[in-house]
């Protein structure tokens, strides 16, 4: 999207609420991409303020959203915008948005603060033929005092998307965190009998919206995953009856095959600098993991244990793999350097693990874990310490972290009982907690896989 | 075995709701249900040998069941040399949908290579697996993933 922001006001006291709201002051919570190109606070006087009572965490959020007057920003698209915001802000679970009719000027502080708000939102969209001006400020209530102002300008049919970015500004100037409402989730549209389900790659926003088919159901496809420049997808197809990684690229729609195997390749990820590409590779009656240079197709094999290796995924710096192996007996979590080598095992509960994802804040690594016929969905430290278990279900897999980490998306199945009537597929959310979680409306879907921040 | 109580005609009925390969060659062998299988075809390897082996929990064991079965695929294709066979090997869904991958590629590579000890040239045979994503019963109960896991062998 071609857009341009500019400040409608510089606002020195800006700081003073950096300081009031943000755990470690509002550095680098900007978005991602240009949109909102630079912090409106005067860096330097911010610190000079202590941070009072009136910090508000993730933590705390979750435990009672931020009240906060949204009104209308008008009619047509501006109700649209104002409705998107709203559903952002609502569902992540750490916002209760308020509505309100527009006020004249400055809002009416006593007013919203006897309903309760913490926070109130301004603005305007003003069509400008083609393009929209979007025009949006921020307030604290308790102050009376504007924490943002910020014009956006895009072309009209990216509305939502400035909607998302407006959501995401709340999120990171009320939290102190960047928001992850600019993103995406790819995943697999499923349809038809369950014996032969016509599988498709999709891809929607995060919040279900704009949703779109990218193959045309001919083959099984199976675990899309982004690359970092949220570009390209890397995924399983069965075309021509051979299963193996091919990658989807999002600009041009173009599907190349990545590597040549022998064995079925699958489960596929995209090292952190975007460069590579690791996925497992069957063999006799294991499967090995590989590297594969995107540069040079080059490929390394960095496990030969003879079991099933698969189901890898970097650490954010790139340095550890946790994947899923099955040398010990079992199905369990181990950790290695990315290069190979010796692994160590990091899951001992009860039960088989699988589906291993590190989280983007590289101090998560989130699984599924099955015993007694059932499955659960749950986090762990990377030295496997810590484990909590999020949610339970018949199935619950293929967990995949937003762009801050501080939600999972996943596939949630129904037991199909005896008959297969009763299967059901689809993707929800939850937070790190194991909070809120929602199903997104992505109708029978399974294997989601959330992008980085839209640029 | 529940399935070899089914018999060429029901085999073969069941068999056209399941695996893209099983769907294809099966109905050849429908067509000529009045007369027989023809020699050499799907429904014949079906109605002779049995087209598929079962597998326990987790597991790529070979049963004495699964290891008669492939004897008598194994003196099929050596009466009809020239079919190449493919065998897909599937699983439950109790497990996760990579791990399955790898897993009924195991119980695939577990029937090839009894196969090929047996004397089939290692040419005729392919492999591939569909995980948990191509289920022969779509309940989820006991039995219907104690047919779920397992490698089936089909007519090229």
């Amino acid at each position: 999207m071609t857009s341009s922001v500019k400040p409608l006001i510089p606002d020195d006291d800006a700081d003073r609420l950096a300081a009031a709201f943000g755990r470690r002051g509002f550095m680098g919570a900007g978005v991602a991409g240009g949109l909102m190109a630079t912090p409106l606070f005067a860096a330097g006087a911010a610190h000079a303020q202590a941070a009072g009572d009136a910090e508000i965490t993730v933590d705390q959020a979750r435990t009672a959203p931020i009240p906060i007057v949204l009104p209308s920003l008008g009619s047509g698209v501006a109700q649209q915008i104002t409705d998107v915001i709203s559903a952002d802000l609502g569902n992540c679970g750490l916002f209760r948005p308020i509505s309100a009719s527009m006020p004249q000027g400055t809002p009416d502080f006593g007013s919203y603060k006897s309903m309760g708000a913490r926070a109130a939102v301004t603005g305007k969209v003003v069509d400008q033929g083609g393009s929209l001006r979007v025009e949006f400020r921020l307030w604290d209530v308790v102050t009376g005092k504007q924490v943002q102002g910020t014009a956006y300008t895009a072309a009209s049919q990216d509305w939502r998307r400035i909607a998302h970015v407006i959501a995401d500004v709340i999120y990171g100037r009320l939290l102190g965190e960047q928001g992850y409402f600019n993103s995406r989730i790819a995943y697999i549209a499923r349809s038809g009998p369950r014996a032969r389900q016509v599988t498709r790659l999709a891809i929607m926003d995060q919040d279900g919206a704009d949703s779109r088919y990218l193959t045309n159901g001919q083959w099984l496809t199976l675990t899309p995953r982004f690359n970092p420049a949220n570009s390209e997808l890397a995924f399983m197809s069965y075309a021509n009856y051979r299963p193996r990684v091919y990658l989807f690229n999002l600009n041009t729609g173009q599907q190349r095959l990545l590597g040549d195997f022998s064995g079925i390749s699958f489960a596929p990820r995209f090292a952190p600098d975007g460069r590579s590409v690791v996925l497992s590779v069957t063999r006799g009656s294991g499967s090995d993991i590989y590297t594969v240079d995107l540069a040079t197709m080059a490929r390394r094999q960095i496990t030969s244990s003879g079991a099933i290796d698969t189901s890898p995924s970097y650490s954010p710096d790139g340095s550890q793999i946790v994947f899923n192996s099955d040398r010990g007996g079992s199905p369990q979590l181990y950790i290695m350097s990315a290069a190979g080598g010796d692994a160590k095992r990091i899951s001992y509960g009860h039960g088989h693990y699988g589906s291993p994802v590190w989280s983007p804040r590289g101090d998560l690594i989130a699984f599924s874990r099955i015993a007694n016929g059932s499955f659960s969905l749950g986090v762990m430290a990377p030295d496997g310490t810590g484990e909590r278990i999020l949610t339970q279900g018949f199935t619950v897999e293929s967990p995949t972290f937003c762009p801050n980490g501080r939600v999972l998306a996943f596939c949630r199945q129904s037991s199909a009982g005896s008959n297969g009537a009763g299967f059901a597929t689809g993707i929800n959310t939850i937070d790190i907690t194991g909070f809120h979680e929602r199903a997104l409306p992505a109708g029978s879907a399974s294997d989601p896989t959330w992008s980085p921040l839209n640029k | 075995m529940k399935l070899k109580l089914l018999g060429a005609a029901g085999m073969a009925l069941f068999l056209a709701a399941c695996s893209d390969h099983a769907n294809k060659n099966v109905n050849t062998g429908a067509a000529t249900q009045q007369v027989g299988p023809t020699p050499g075809s799907e429904a014949d390897l079906v109605a002779t040998a049995g087209d598929r082996v079962l597998f326990a929990l987790n597991q790529n064991t070979l049963s004495s069941d699964a290891k008669a079965t492939l004897d008598k695929q194994a003196a099929w294709l050596a009466k009809y040399p020239q079919v190449h066979v493919q065998i897909a090997g599937n699983c439950d869904d109790r497990g996760t949908e990579e791990y399955n991958i790898a897993l009924g590629e195991r119980r695939a590579n577990a029937a090839h290579d009894y196969l090929v000890a047996k004397g089939v040239d290692a040419s005729r045979i392919t492999t591939i697996s569909y995980g948990k994503d191509r289920p022969t019963a779509v309940g989820d109960d006991e039995a219907s993933w104690a047919q779920n896991r397992n490698a089936i062998t089909a007519v090229q």
